[in-house]
């Protein structure tokens, strides 16, 4: 099948690459890019395990095809580490709250909920459940997530964060 | 002493050992996108498989045509079951003692079933392949109800097994019949019935559904010619198990077989067998002599592998009219799809169900499991539970709330009566178990005081009141769930996959610096072990857990373990890991007393070292201990410090727990709300409150999607109507409810540290507190009993059915 040329920057580097018209976003970042952490759970849009960020929106990169994604800006979750490689807030978040498991929804959840906060810096418990509800999780029962976002959230306004009441 | 001294409390915690809210290592990894899943291995020169499947649910395979599919670009081979014919693999055995096909010899039994494997240079190439490979089919009429199965003119479906009237477990009643399992008193139980004041009866069905972890099954294999070495990486919840099903099947020395379980993201029981895309992918790799990849797709996940669940439980209760239970009658209509592939230990067909007496003194019980073959994909997996004790639990705990209505009584009450009482244990239960250890009545009457459920029933009084004045058009459910599980499978003498005793294993191996590495025959799928093993370990010799390193999952460098399912990693491995522990300290012992010059009975281990008794200045830590382990140890002594401990645990554990699911429903449109949920669990010791806290909120969520919607469903001619996460019910962020946990600890008198495992409990006793709470929403309207799931049609139909909607 004839190729065609992308490139796009990723995780802030400049990238480009042969593919076909029919070349899922997600199979170019995890095959051509080599960037795992992007993960596939469902390939129908549902579960949001392949989350990134384009050009400033959350997009599933499953139901996108790389040749639409020619010239955008993408982040990954490979991308969101501080620059001197310590753990951002929503990293440090689903740690300290415990809100992974299996960790393979995890990357979805961060890029999805990155964006989020950028959409709403302080949301409230159900402005996350709403926020978060294109990715799914099978072993957290999402309430741990939503304490880790909040805790981000709290870390980024340079806020005390105080953790919900049982 | 100086001030600088760290006190007794400093130098506990900065062990982080058992009891410690200790954060997970793997997040680090798993956080920065860097987990290694299988699909993330990539070989030089690898191929990708994938398979053209059935889209029949009963059907003759006419021919197979692949020379259009072959002329693809990128397609090298087409495998069906004449290719694996040829090295004795067209048909696999199964871990519950059928067989099942590899790929389609002659006939497919279910929809989506593997019908050729098409080897490819890339995924893309193989999905084209697929496209171009012609098989004709001639359909046969489908068997999907279960309740047919055993007709006289019902198909016959194996007709491998047409003339065997004897299967794995015993007589086969009929050509659909798979296997009879009675266990119990027969004559006592019906004298009971017969002398009963009170009985109920009730078909009580638990629906098929699937444990769809997020990461579906996949494998890469990889022949090494010259070596005659065969690697394997894959979702393999029992790693050990594979490499030797592997050796047995494929005839390969073990010894050359390399299993590697990487991250795994989630199993829930769905990693635990082999299918067909193991065997064919490493068919593939030793034809083509390079590494093939196979990767499920969603709807195969959902539609081929493992279903779990689709029992239908006919249940009896006889008791005295004060609502003391005198009998238990259980009969089991068990679905097993095509081929019986079970994930039980070899002796249990129906797995551990007979634990359905639940947490009563039942005196007499007798129960009867019948297996029949479906149109319907193999599997019964575990999911998220002990084997088959989610379909027990919820079976008891359903006929528990049916009996208090028919009696009039509380429901909670009803089971205070009947509990086995603290002295009564260990108890003997009339189906043969014997539980280690409970506290029934304080967990309960906690969970009872915690949510003031008293208040609680009195606010549903009034507002059934206000119902049926036509005040209001919504009803209030109390879902009461008392729950005991059976786990850690299991002892030698009766737990066993294909021969092999169910024990697990720890190897420590310390370093001269005071750290050191311990590998598990078991595998996380996301349960953490590499945080919550190392606390075990520190706890018991006083070496902090950062300085453990964990690994589980590489067959090469990991003793032989059963692996992760059935919550047996803790009572089972996390036996082992103490017992391995208690070896090194025992050396450590010894190496101390010579260094401190004082007989090894004078020393006392004090948290993170040894003391001489009586003499606190004159202490050795256990870092220099290690230390001397490598260049002073006593004469006559090997150097170094190391332990490996098989452990075959004398009995199973009884987790237990008090559930409490408070709901309202809209009978206008079925739609409910869980206004509150609260479980209290019981697993013992608890080694990491954190984690216990986070697998509980998991497996609520789960047992919630089973009982509010989640179904594997088919209809009339065979077909998945369930089979993508569009129409599979996945609970988000949004219908997920708000959980409560709590807790009680009774330890397990057996267990080295005492601990009983928690993963499945929320799945097991969570299930029958919605599905309780639903019932009993829509009981005062007149209904007994409302089958699962409970989605809103489901609700709009019972509230129709049952006249409160016009």
């Amino acid at each position: 099948m004839a190729k065609t040329h992308v490139t796009m920057k990723v995780d802030g580097a400049e990238v480009e690459g042969l593919v076909e018209p029919r070349t899922l976003l997600v199979h170019f970042i995890r095959e051509n890019l080599q960037l795992t952490g992007t993960h596939v759970g469902c390939e129908t849009t549902h579960c949001g395990a392949c989350t990134v960020d384009l050009d400033g929106m959350s997009v599933k990169s499953c139901t996108v095809f790389a040749v639409q994604a020619d010239g955008s800006e993408i982040t990954t979750i490979e991308g969101m580490a501080n620059p001197d490689g310590s753990l951002s807030a929503l990293q440090e978040g689903f740690r300290m709250m415990h809100g992974l498991q299996c960790g393979f929804c995890t990357p979805g959840m961060i890029m999805r909920a990155h964006r989020l906060l950028q959409e709403n810096p302080s949301p409230t418990e159900q402005d996350i459940r709403m926020g978060m509800s294109g990715n799914l999780c099978r072993c957290t029962g999402y309430q741990n997530i939503i304490r880790a976002i909040q805790y981000a959230a709290a870390k980024l306004n340079n806020v005390e964060f105080k953790e919900a009441a049982e | 002493m100086n001030d600088m001294t760290p006190t007794r409390e400093q130098r506990t915690a900065a062990l982080e050992g058992m009891g410690c809210k200790r954060k997970r290592v793997e997040d680090i990894r798993f956080t920065q996108g860097k987990g290694n899943y299988v699909d993330d291995v990539k070989l030089p020169g690898m191929l990708h498989g994938d398979f053209v499947r059935s889209p029949h649910a009963h059907a003759r395979v006419k021919a197979i045509k692949a020379d259009e599919a072959l002329k693809v670009p990128g397609v090298l081979a087409v495998i069906t079951a004449e290719t694996l014919k040829t090295v004795n693999l067209a048909w696999m055995p199964t871990l519950a003692g059928d067989v099942q096909m590899v790929l389609a010899d002659g006939k497919v039994l279910f929809q989506n079933q593997e019908v050729a494997f098409v080897v490819a240079t890339d995924r893309y190439a193989a999905d084209d392949g697929i496209n171009k490979v012609e098989v004709e089919y001639e359909p046969l009429p489908p068997l999907i109800d279960p309740f047919k199965a055993m007709d006289h003119n019902a198909p016959v479906l194996r007709e491998d097994l047409a003339d065997k009237t004897t299967g794995a477990h015993g007589p086969r009643k009929h050509h659909n019949h798979i296997f009879e399992w009675t266990v119990g008193d027969k004559d006592l139980t019906d004298a009971a019935f017969r002398k009963a004041e009170v009985t109920i009866k009730e078909m009580i069905s638990y629906h098929r559904t699937h444990p769809s972890p997020l990461e579906t099954c996949q494998c890469v294999c990889s022949f090494d010619k010259v070596k005659g070495e065969l690697t394997i990486w894959g979702t393999f919840q029992a790693p050990h198990v594979i490499r030797t099903v592997v050796s047995l099947i494929a005839k390969l020395p073990e010894q050359k077989i390399h299993v590697i379980a990487p991250d795994i993201g989630g199993g829930f029981g769905n990693k635990v067998g082999a299918y067909p895309g193991y065997i064919c992918a490493a068919v593939a790799s030793i034809v083509t002599g390079k590494p093939v990849k196979w990767v499920e797709d969603r709807i195969e996940n959902l539609t081929a592998t493992s279903f779990a669940r689709d029992y239908h439980m006919t249940t009896e209760v006889a008791a005295t009219k004060e609502g003391k239970v005198t009998g238990l009658r259980v009969h089991v209509l068990a679905d097993h799809g095509a081929f019986d592939a079970c994930a039980d230990p070899s002796k249990w067909p129906a797995g551990f169900f007979n634990i359905v007496t639940g947490s009563y003194d039942f005196p007499t019980a007798h129960l009867v499991v019948d297996g029949v073959y479906t149109n319907k994909a193999p599997g019964g997996v575990a999911y998220r539970c002990s084997f088959r004790v989610t379909e027990a639990a919820y079976c008891i705990e359903r006929a528990m709330d049916i009996l208090a209505q028919k009696l009039g009584m509380d429901p909670a009450e009803l089971r205070l009566k009947n509990f086995i009482k603290p002295e009564q244990f260990p108890y003997h239960s009339a189906l043969g178990w014997e539980y280690d250890s409970g506290d029934y009545h304080t967990a309960m009457r906690k969970m009872m005081e915690t949510t003031d459920y008293a208040a609680l029933r009195k606010e549903q009084a009034s507002r059934r009141a206000a119902f049926k004045r036509g005040e209001t058009r919504e009803i209030m459910g109390l879902g009461v769930s008392f729950f005991t599980e059976i786990v850690g499978a299991g002892p030698s003498k009766n737990c066993d996959i294909l021969g092999i005793a169910m024990f697990d294993s720890c190897e420590i191996r310390m370093h001269p610096t005071g750290a050191g590495i311990a590998r598990m025959g078991t595998k996380s799928q996301g349960q953490g072990h590499e945080t919550t093993w190392a606390q075990i370990i520190a706890t018991e010799i006083g070496i902090p857990a950062d300085n453990i390193q964990v690994e589980e999952g590489n067959t090469d460098t990991a003793p032989y373990g059963l692996g992760t399912y059935g919550s047996r990693s803790t009572p089972v491995a996390g036996a082992a890991i103490a017992m391995a522990a208690r070896k090194i300290k025992a050396k450590a012992q010894m190496i101390a007393a010579y260094k401190l010059e004082v007989h090894e009975d004078d020393l006392e281990f004090d948290i993170d070292g040894f003391r001489v008794k009586g003499l606190p200045e004159k202490f050795m830590s256990m870092k220099d201990i290690c230390w001397a382990a490598y260049n002073s140890v006593p004469p006559g002594m090997e150097p170094g410090l190391e332990a490996v401990s098989y452990y075959d645990p004398p009995n199973m554990t009884y987790p237990f727990g008090a559930y409490l699911c408070v709901m309202d429903i809209d009978v206008d449109t079925g739609v409910y709300k869980v206004r509150r949920f609260y479980a209290l669990d019981d697993c013992g010791t608890r080694i990491n409150p954190m984690i216990i806290e986070g697998q509980v909120h998991g497996g609520l969520t789960e047992a919630f999607a089973i009982a509010m919607g989640q179904e594997i469903r088919y209809d009339d001619t065979g077909n998945v109507v369930t089979g993508s996460f569009m129409d599979f019910f996945m609970p988000t962020a949004v219908e997920t409810p708000h959980w409560e946990t709590d807790f009680t600890v009774t330890p397990s008198p057996h267990h080295p540290i005492g601990a009983k495992g928690v993963g499945e409990s929320p799945n097991v006793g969570g299930v029958p507190a919605f599905s309780n709470a639903v019932n009993d929403a829509f009981s005062f309207l007149g209904s007994t009993h409302i089958q699962m799931p409970h989605d809103f049609w489901r609700n709009w139909k019972a509230a129709k059915n049952l006249g409160a909607v016009a």
